[in-house]
Order: structure tokens, then C-alpha cells, then sequence
């Protein structure tokens, strides 16, 4: 607290065993090391000091008996008296600078190099102190004293340690030094003041707890990657083409086609990502394959490539990242029943409400938590009957691979259907919307007949948990697979569309250059280039899957604000309007208001960004989309939760594996580099269209860089790096290493905790220093029956987002842990049931 | 790219902060708080104008959490024991800082243990008095039993911190955000 040492207060010393003659003028409570040392210091000082006490003025004894007390060694004592004089700039005795000499005629001019290190190992010892002070827990007298004392100290010796040779250079360095200390300052406290967001969140941290509030601390953070994202690539890639590539319509991927120029802007088409909004920037295929362009010969293939794989490695290094921080928050791992009560008891309720009906709430939730707790515990000695719960399992994950299953080929016979479809031209809405109708409702309904299912299973809270986030998420992957699949039917049919194609437009432009010099009658004359829009086009299968996955996006959205509008908005309009007129009371009973689903509204941000991730190569504007989207996000959340929800009655239980989620973003960004880097790899880009025209592979833009541009030994040198052989360990040691980090602990140092908190109480009485605790006591149960648990407690985890890393510089957001199904059976009524969230959907 | 949500920035609790607190500590009563405090005035705040202020409103701790703090025992605090006080509740304090300050709050009668009665109290606080004597009875029997290392039935501060450390959620329910 370094701004109120105006404010702080000196108090006597109290350590009693300083010297005599030091007791009048000193008001520092140092540490009591080096007490044995002292007397003799102080025989060999004394002549001296007698001597000069009339010259010495008090800082300058100050300063002599802080040096005096550090732990060291005796040699200090001369130097100290070397400092001493040379300050009092008495005449010189000597000028020898052998620093182990004891003998009174050592007189230097200038500091020797051990003195000096010395010196400096003081200077950085209170610096030390004066960085941890914050951490120490002592009343706040005692540490601004120790505050003023250190700071007093280094300011005092940085001076002194800048005479001698180099004084000038240390005394600047010295200077530079703070001047940079308090510009850094001053910049977080500017990076402070700039994150957004922090009062709304703020709000609904107050009125809905922690967990809620983590969800947008998630989204923020979430943001804040995609921002950098893109700004990559509006930088890098959009701007340089807008700048200084070729204009709309000077060339045929720029141009929208001759046949389809009369609906090219039309609403509708436009809303399909067809007409004026394929052909520009937003999509692959307007990008030129020049070389370079404009005059300072910007390389725009290469830089579409580079961001596109930097996409993918910034989000890598940043998410590893933020795992890495918040496995340091370790929190403990003991198992379930260790501690029930006593978590209970002191850390259930949580500091932050401020809001006196979520204090009720709080206070009810408790209170059932406890009940449930109790009857747990007094039920704990009933028969637990293995073989019908195994069975039950086992038929539960028979239904549940059943319904996997079930959903899978539904979805692959719709898609099949729609590529039917797709050859006919008189199709309903429904039938031209039919994947994505049918992908939505799997979404929808799954999730909750998931959770039905699972109740059979008879499982701890936290496990069922684990189970159902598992199983939602291998619907994701059925649909995302199905998508891709889809996907990639339609590139392959496009590639060998484009043979045809590529022959076609030879033979066009061969007849147009024949007619033309049949018109003109002149078979000198040059024909003019055939106009733009007229030129037969390739099907350009990039910019079809970019628009894919844009499309995926934008109905993503919608469903997602939708189903706040209506699950949300409208419910909570309807019960509270309704009430008034209505038999049963709606508020308490069936609807009631619905409370925010932490979990599913995670993973659709989670599932979300991989669609991101695997469709930013192929639409760079996708990315600004995003963060459109999660920017309104934002808002339009914070005012549903702050206006429609409630917060949770049910009891919360933070998660230990933090990191689930941000393992499971890992894991989805794999997910989604995969196809990329395949596509990037084996497939031939379009002939006509995209940055990498012309060429046999997308990264033969990197082999021409590497020939044209560098020196040719790098070519070498690349030639054998790029072997797969090399790349792919060290890909796996960066994971490696930034998982051995994780490791590392804090250790607890619990004795000098001990004599600190012996300090802080009233009555100072004297706590015996414990010995280290022993991690387990006698016979004790070691988990509540979950037998009861399925149905009277109705245990949901809190998704503790936000970071509580006390160890760290800024703390990032922790990623939320895994929390309970919307509802389970329960009184209350089913809040949330019908609104199991699933993954995003086309 | 990471997302700071820190409100205290760490090793540079700044003017901006300590401005933010006096702030605060001023509204309370803008009668007696002083705004220069170059000649260090000797100026505490009562008990019941603390506990009033929105983030401790609701808290059942309230009484204890700002006796703690203070070091006449009695709940006056002066500017420094304020800041000591937000800072300690705040996402950066470390662990073990945290967990000493919980002790000193739930031990209601100050004699260094959590006894039965500290837990009885606790509890109380906590639930309202909804639960019955056995009940209440019951659940501090079983965390001692958790708990208690040394068996002396009650909870020396190293059983307390031996429990609290394995918590998950310690840190982020402990927290009060100003």
C-alpha cells in the first residue's frame, strides 16, 4: 500500500533487543535474525561510532545499523564503516580496495565490487519485502511500517550504490528503471479501466452469483480472442485485398455472373449468401492469385495462408494458455463425501449476493442442502443392491447408444434426401429446409431425453453430469460429421464439375474470339477480353463451403436469440400476466420463470467457435460475424438473465475439474483444424477462383515464396524442417511442457501462517505450532448414498468461470466446470426442463 | 489473449483504488471521515455504519466479518483496517491469507477454536434457525468429526486450513467484489 504510507502511522519498535545506544533514534521493527551477531557488531562499532556520534546525523546511523543487522558477514562491519565515512566525505586514508581487510586503514574512494553486491543484495531484499508486503497477512500498522523502513531503505541505497565507477550509468538505470515501474503502472491501471463490461457483469454476479456471471466472463474472454482474430485478418487479409487488389468487376472472380446478375440483389438471395454477397470479400473466391500486389508488393496468397493457419495457432497458444492458469487453481482433489458438512458450513454461502431475494434464496437452498445432507447421512446404512443397478446402467446406455444411433441415421437419410432434392426445382419450405428443421428438433429434444434416461442409471450429481455432457456432446459430433460429410459430397461433386467446366471455357472463349474477328472482319485486330461477367464459371467449391458454414452461423444465432425470446422473454411475459387470470398459480407452479442454463448456453459458445474455426478459411468475414455476434451477445444476455430469469434455488457445488470446458474448446479446436489442414493439403484448389488459383496444392504458395523470395540455403533448411517427422513431436512437446508446468504447486507454509495469525488476535494467545495435518482421521463414510440422491437431492454444479487465482498477475477467467442438467425431478416444478439447449444447428 | 477482471491490480493497488475506497469509506459518514489524510487523522467508523453498506448488507457474517478486521475487536474500523478488509476479500488476496481471515470470522467467541458452539452459531446464521436442535446437533457432530485432526473436538486453525484447502469453492464464495 504503498500510496498510504502518508496516511500510515509509526509505532514503537517492538522488539526489545535492539542495542542501547540505537533504542533512541530508531523506530524499525527489522527482522530479529542476526540478534547473536549484533553484540559483537556492536563491540567492534562502538569505538567508532563514539567517536563520530557527534558528526553523525540520525538517517546516517540508520542506515549504518540496517546494513548492520542484514545476515552476513562480518566483513560488513568495516565496509559498513567504509560507507560511513565516505559519506561523510572524511578525509581519505587509503584508497586499497581489497574488501576482506579488517584493519581500520581501508579507506576507499569508490565502492568495491563486493561491497557493491552486497549492497545490492540488501537493496533487493526490501524490494523483495515491498512486492510481497501486499500477501503478508499482518495489521496494516505493522506493514506500512515495514513498508516506510524498506522503502526508505532502497531509496536511500540505490543512491549510495551509485557511487563509484559507473555511478552515472546506475544512477540513470536507476531512474529509467522507476520511470518504467510507473508507466507500468499506469498502463494497467489504464487496461484496468478499459475492461468492458465490468459493471454489468458486476450486476448480475450480485443478483445471481458467481456461477451465472462466469458464463459471461466466459463470453468475454471469448470475445476478447476473436477481436484479436479479427484483427488478423481484416488487417492482413481483407484490407490489403480491398486496397490493392483489383476492383469489383475487372475480373471474372470478382464479377457476378452475366445469369445471375437480375436477382443479384435481391433480398432473398442475398440472404442466402448468393448474388453481390458471394462475390466479395466475405468469401474465398473474390480473392485474386497474384503474387504480389499494389506497390509494396504485398504477398496476398501467402498472407491468406499464414492467417489462416495463425488462426488456428493463436487460438491454440491462448487457450493452452488459460489451461495452464487455471490448473494452478487446484482447489484440492479430495474425494466426494471427504468433507460434506464441513464445506457446507463454511463455503456455502457465497459473499458476493448483495441482493436480498437472492439472499432468501440462498438461504432456503442452504437449508434444503443441509436437509438433504442429514437424511443422506442417516439413510447411509441401507443395503445398496448391485445387480439392479447395474442393470439399470446398463440398459440406460443401450437406450442412450439407441437414440444415438436413431438420431445419426436420421440424419444422414435427410441429408440424403436433400441431395434428391437438390436436383428438383419444385420444393416446399419444408422440403428445402428439411436438414436443418430436422438437426434442430434432434438439438432440442435429445438433451432432455438424455437426462430422462439417465435418471435410470441412479448416479452421483457430479457423475450423471459427466455422462450427460458426454453424450451431448457426441450428438455434436454426430451432427457435425453429418454435416461434413454433406460437405464434402458437395466439393467432391464440384471438383469434378470444374474439369468439365475448365474444357467448356476454353472451347467459350476460342468461340467468342472466332466470332469476334467474323464480326469485325478484320482478323488482325486483337479482341477485346471477353467482358467479366460473360466468362464461364468454375464452381469455385471453397466459397460454397465458406458459405456453408456461414450459413451455419447466422441460423445459429437465430435459433439461439430466438429461443431467449420465446423460452425466456415470452415465458416470463405470459407468467407473469397471466397470473392474474389464471387457475394455478403460474409463478410457483408448471412455467414459472426460467433460470439460466449455465451449461447448455457454454457449450453452444463452445461449439459455436469450432464452426468459427473451420469456416475462417474459407470466409474470412465470418470472423467479424463472430464477433458481431458475440458483442450483441453480450448485451442482449445480460438484459434476459437481468429481466427474465431467476436465479437457481438448487444447491450449487463448484466443480474441481475447472479446466472442462476450456479441455473441451482443446479439444473442438483439434476438431476443427483437422479438416482444414486436410483440405489445405490434398485438395486442388479452384481454378478460377481464391488466392490460390492455378496452383496444384494450397501450400505451393509457400514452396514458390521460400524458391523466389528467400535465400536459397533457407529453401533448404525449410525443405528438411517440413518433414512431418519433426513437426508433429514438437507439437507434442509444447502440449508436454505446458501440462509439466501445471504441475508445479504452491506450497503451503503453514508455520509462519501460524505466527501470523497469532499476531492478529486481540488477545495474543499462543498457538503450538501443529504438526503437518494428517490427511485422513479414523473410519468414516466416505460417500452419501446416492440411492436417495437421484431423487431427493437435487445437487447441481456451479460453473465457477471466473478465475480466483490469487497466485497470478491478472487473473483470466476460469473456464466453467461442468453444472447440472437444467432440471431434474424435483419440487420446484421443472424449470429449464424444455429448454435443453443442444448444439448449434443449422 | 487473456481477460483481466480484476479490480485490484495487483502489486500496484494504485491511487485509482485507494481513491475508489476512500470513496466509499467517505460516503459512509461524510461528516467524520476526513479527505486529506496527510496528517494521518485518527478516525474509525462504528460497526453499524460498516455493515450497512450494500456488499455486506445481506451477508449473515457481516457483524463478524468487519469485527475481524478491526482491532479493537469491537468492529471500528479505521481507513486502513477498511482497505485491509476489501483487500483481503478481494480475487487477489492469496489463499492462506484468506482462509486465516475465515477462521477469525467464524470463531464467534475469539478463543482461537472453532468449538460446537462457533459451529452452532455458524450454522444458525447460515440456515435462519430453520433446522431442529438434532439437526443442527448432527451436522456440527459430523464436521468436527470431518474435521478434527488433533481429536480435541473442537477445530484448531490448522484443522480449519487443512479443510478449507481442499475446498473447491473457497475462493470464488469467499470474494466480495467493490
Amino acid at each position: 500500500m504503498k500510496l498510504l504510507e502518508g496516511a500510515g502511522r509509526r509505532s514503537p519498535p517492538r522488539n526489545g533487543e535492539m542495542p542501547v545506544m540505537m533504542r533512541m533514534t530508531v523506530r524499525m521493527r527489522l527482522p530479529r535474525k542476526n540478534e547473536e551477531e549484533q553484540p559483537i557488531r556492536r563491540k567492534e562499532a562502538k569505538p567508532r561510532t563514539v567517536m563520530r556520534r557527534t558528526v553523525m546525523w540520525g538517517k546516517e546511523r540508520r542506515e549504518r545499523r540496517e546494513e548492520e543487522r542484514k545476515e552476513g558477514r562480518r566483513k560488513k562491519t568495516v565496509r559498513v564503516r567504509r560507507v560511513v565515512r565516505r559519506r561523510k566525505r572524511r578525509k581519505m586514508r587509503g584508497s586499497s580496495s581489497d574488501s576482506s581487510s579488517h584493519s581500520d586503514d581501508e579507506e576507499e574512494e569508490s565502492l568495491s565490487e563486493g561491497e557493491m553486491a552486497r549492497l545490492k543484495e540488501e537493496v533487493e531484499e526490501k524490494k523483495k519485502l515491498i512486492a510481497n508486503i501486499r500477501n503478508k497477512p499482518w495489521r496494516m500498522k505493522r506493514r506500512l511500517m515495514h513498508l516506510k523502513e524498506a522503502q526508505t531503505f532502497v531509496d536511500k541505497f540505490e543512491g549510495a550504490l551509485g557511487k563509484g565507477k559507473g555511478r552515472k550509468w546506475y544512477a540513470y538505470k536507476v531512474m529509467m528503471t522507476k520511470k518504467w515501474i510507473k508507466f507500468q503502472r499506469d498502463f494497467e491501471n489504464f487496461r484496468t479501466a478499459c475492461i468492458p463490461w465490468e459493471s454489468r457483469i458486476k450486476e448480475v454476479e450480485s443478483h445471481f452469483g458467481s456461477s451465472v456471471a462466469s458464463y459471461f466472463i466466459f463470453l468475454r474472454w471469448m470475445y476478447g480472442m476473436n477481436l484479436v482474430l479479427f484483427g488478423f485478418t481484416f488487417g492482413l487479409v481483407v484490407i490489403p485485398e480491398v486496397l490493392m487488389g483489383l476492383p469489383y468487376g475487372s475480373v471474372p472472380r470478382k464479377t457476378v455472373p452475366r445469369a445471375e446478375q437480375p436477382t443479384a440483389q435481391d433480398y432473398s438471395v442475398l440472404m442466402d449468401f448468393q448474388g453481390y454477397c458471394k462475390y466479395s470479400v466475405m468469401f474465398y473466391g473474390y480473392y485474386n492469385d497474384q503474387r504480389t500486389i499494389g506497390l509494396l508488393k504485398f504477398r496476398l496468397p501467402l498472407s491468406y495462408l499464414m492467417v489462416g493457419i495463425g488462426t488456428f495457432g493463436y487460438s491454440l497458444m491462448v487457450v493452452i494458455r488459460t489451461m495452464a492458469k487455471n490448473a494452478d487453481v487446484g482447489g484440492g482433489d479430495g474425494d466426494e463425501g471427504e468433507f460434506t458438512f464441513s464445506w457446507k458450513m463454511f463455503t456455502s454461502w457465497d459473499y458476493l449476493i448483495g441482493n436480498a431475494e437472492t439472499a432468501d434464496n440462498k438461504y432456503a437452498s442452504i437449508t434444503t442442502s443441509f436437509k438433504e445432507s442429514i437424511v443422506d447421512e442417516q439413510e447411509n446404512q441401507k443395503d445398496e443392491n448391485i445387480h439392479l443397478r447395474r442393470f439399470l446402467r446398463v440398459l440406460a446406455n443401450f437406450l442412450i447408444i439407441c437414440s444415438l444411433g436413431g438420431s445419426g441415421y436420421l440424419i444422414y437419410f435427410v441429408v440424403k434426401r436433400s441431395q434428391e432434392f437438390a436436383t428438383r426445382d419444385d420444393l416446399s419450405w419444408y422440403e428445402k429446409n428439411e436438414v436443418e428443421i430436422i438437426m434442430s428438433l434432434l438439438g432440442l429434444l435429445c438433451p432432455p431425453l438424455f437426462e430422462t434416461i439417465a435418471e435410470l442409471e441412479d448416479y452421483h450429481p457430479r457423475i450423471a453430469l459427466k455422462w450427460q455432457l458426454g453424450r451431448i456432446f457426441a450428438l455434436f459430433l454426430g451432427n457435425l460429421y453429418t454435416f461434413l460429410f454433406a460437405l464434402f459430397d458437395e466439393v467432391n461433386t464440384k471438383l469434378e464439375q470444374e474439369q468439365a467446366i475448365k474444357n467448356s471455357s476454353i472451347w467459350a472463349m476460342k468461340e467468342y474470339y472466332a466470332n469476334y474477328s467474323r464480326l469485325v472482319n478484320d482478323s488482325e485486330a486483337t479482341p477485346p477480353p471477353m467482358d467479366p461477367a460473360d466468362v464461364i464459371r468454375g464452381p469455385c467449391w471453397e466459397t460454397a463451403v465458406g458459405i456453408e458454414f456461414v450459413k451455419l452461423t447466422v441460423s445459429d444465432i437465430q435459433v439461439t436469440y430466438l429461443t431467449i425470446l420465446i423460452g425466456d422473454f415470452a415465458r416470463a411475459v405470459i407468467v407473469r400476466f397471466l397470473n392474474y387470470c389464471w387457475c394455478w398459480d403460474l409463478e410457483a407452479g408448471f412455467p414459472s420463470y426460467g433460470e439460466f442454463d449455465i451449461s447448455g448456453n457454454v457449450l453452444g459458445l463452445v461449439f459455436n467457435q469450432g464452426m468459427i474455426w473451420m469456416g475462417a478459411f474459407y470466409a474470412p468475414g465470418l470472423v467479424g460475424i463472430n464477433v458481431l455476434r458475440l458483442l450483441s451477445s453480450m448485451y442482449y444476455q445480460c438484459w434476459a438473465v437481468m429481466a427474465t430469469n431467476v436465479p437457481h434455488e438448487r444447491v450449487f457445488k463448484a466443480s474441481k475439474s475447472n479446466n472442462f470446458y476450456m479441455g473441451l474448446l482443446l479439444l473442438i479446436l483439434f476438431l476443427s483444424l483437422l479438416p482444414v489442414v486436410y483440405t489445405i493439403m490434398t485438395l486442388p484448389p479452384s481454378f478460377d477462383c481464391g488466392p490460390f488459383s492455378g496452383k496444384a496444392k494450397m501450400f505451393d504458395v509457400i514452396m514458390e515464396t521460400i524458391d523466389l523470395d528467400l535465400p536459397a540455403f533457407m529453401g533448404t533448411i525449410f525443405s528438411y524442417a517440413a518433414n512431418p517427422g519433426l513437426i508433429i513431436p514438437a507439437v507434442l512437446l509444447m502440449v508436454w511442457f505446458s501440462y509439466k508446468k501445471n504441475r508445479r504447486n504452491n506450497t503451503d507454509s503453514t508455520n509462519q501462517v501460524m505466527k501470523d495469525l497469532e499476531d492478529l488476535l486481540p488477545n495474543r494467545s499462543l498457538i503450538p505450532l501443529a504438526p503437518p495435518p494428517e490427511p485422513e482421521p479414523q473410519a468414516k463414510p466416505t460417500k452419501t448414498k446416492p440411492g436417495s440422491a437421484g431423487k431427493g437431492v437435487n445437487l447441481e454444479k456451479d460453473v465457477a468461470l471466473a478465475s480466483t487465482n490469487p497466485n497470478t498477475r491478472g487473473p483470466v477467467s476460469r473456464p466453467p466446470g461442468p453444472r447440472g442438467p437444467g432440471s431434474m425431478a424435483g419440487p420446484g416444478g421443472g424449470q429449464g426442463r424444455g429448454r435443453g439447449r443442444g448444439p448449434p444447428l443449422r | 489473449m487473456g481477460n483481466k477482471q480484476t479490480i485490484f491490480t495487483d502489486e500496484q493497488l494504485d491511487a485509482y483504488q485507494v481513491r475508489l475506497l476512500h470513496g466509499r469509506y467517505h460516503e459512509l459518514a461524510p461528516h467524520l471521515v476526513p479527505m486529506d489524510y496527510t496528517n494521518d487523522p485518527d478516525c474509525k467508523l462504528p460497526l453499524a455504519l460498516i455493515v450497512n453498506m450494500p456488499e455486506l448488507k445481506e451477508n449473515p457474517f457481516r457483524n463478524r466479518i468487519v469485527e475481524a478486521f478491526s482491532e479493537d475487536g469491537a468492529g471500528n474500523l479505521s481507513f486502513n483496517e477498511f482497505v485491509d478488509m476489501f483487500s483481503v476479500l478481494s480475487e487477489m488476496a492469496p489463499r492462506e491469507l484468506k482462509a486465516i481471515y475465515a477462521f477469525k470470522i467464524y470463531d464467534f467467541n475469539v478463543d482461537n477454536y472453532l468449538c460446537k458452539e462457533d459451529l452452532e452459531k455458524t450454522l444458525n446464521k447460515l440456515t435462519k434457525e430453520e433446522l431442529t436442535p438434532e439437526e443442527v446437533e448432527l451436522v456440527c457432530e459430523k464436521t468436527i468429526e470431518e474435521a478434527d485432526l488433533d481429536g480435541d473436538n473442537k477445530l484448531s486453525f490448522t484443522d480449519f486450513e487443512n479443510m478449507i484447502s481442499r475446498a473447491p469453492d473457497f475462493l470464488s464464495t469467499f470474494h466480495i467484489r467493490i
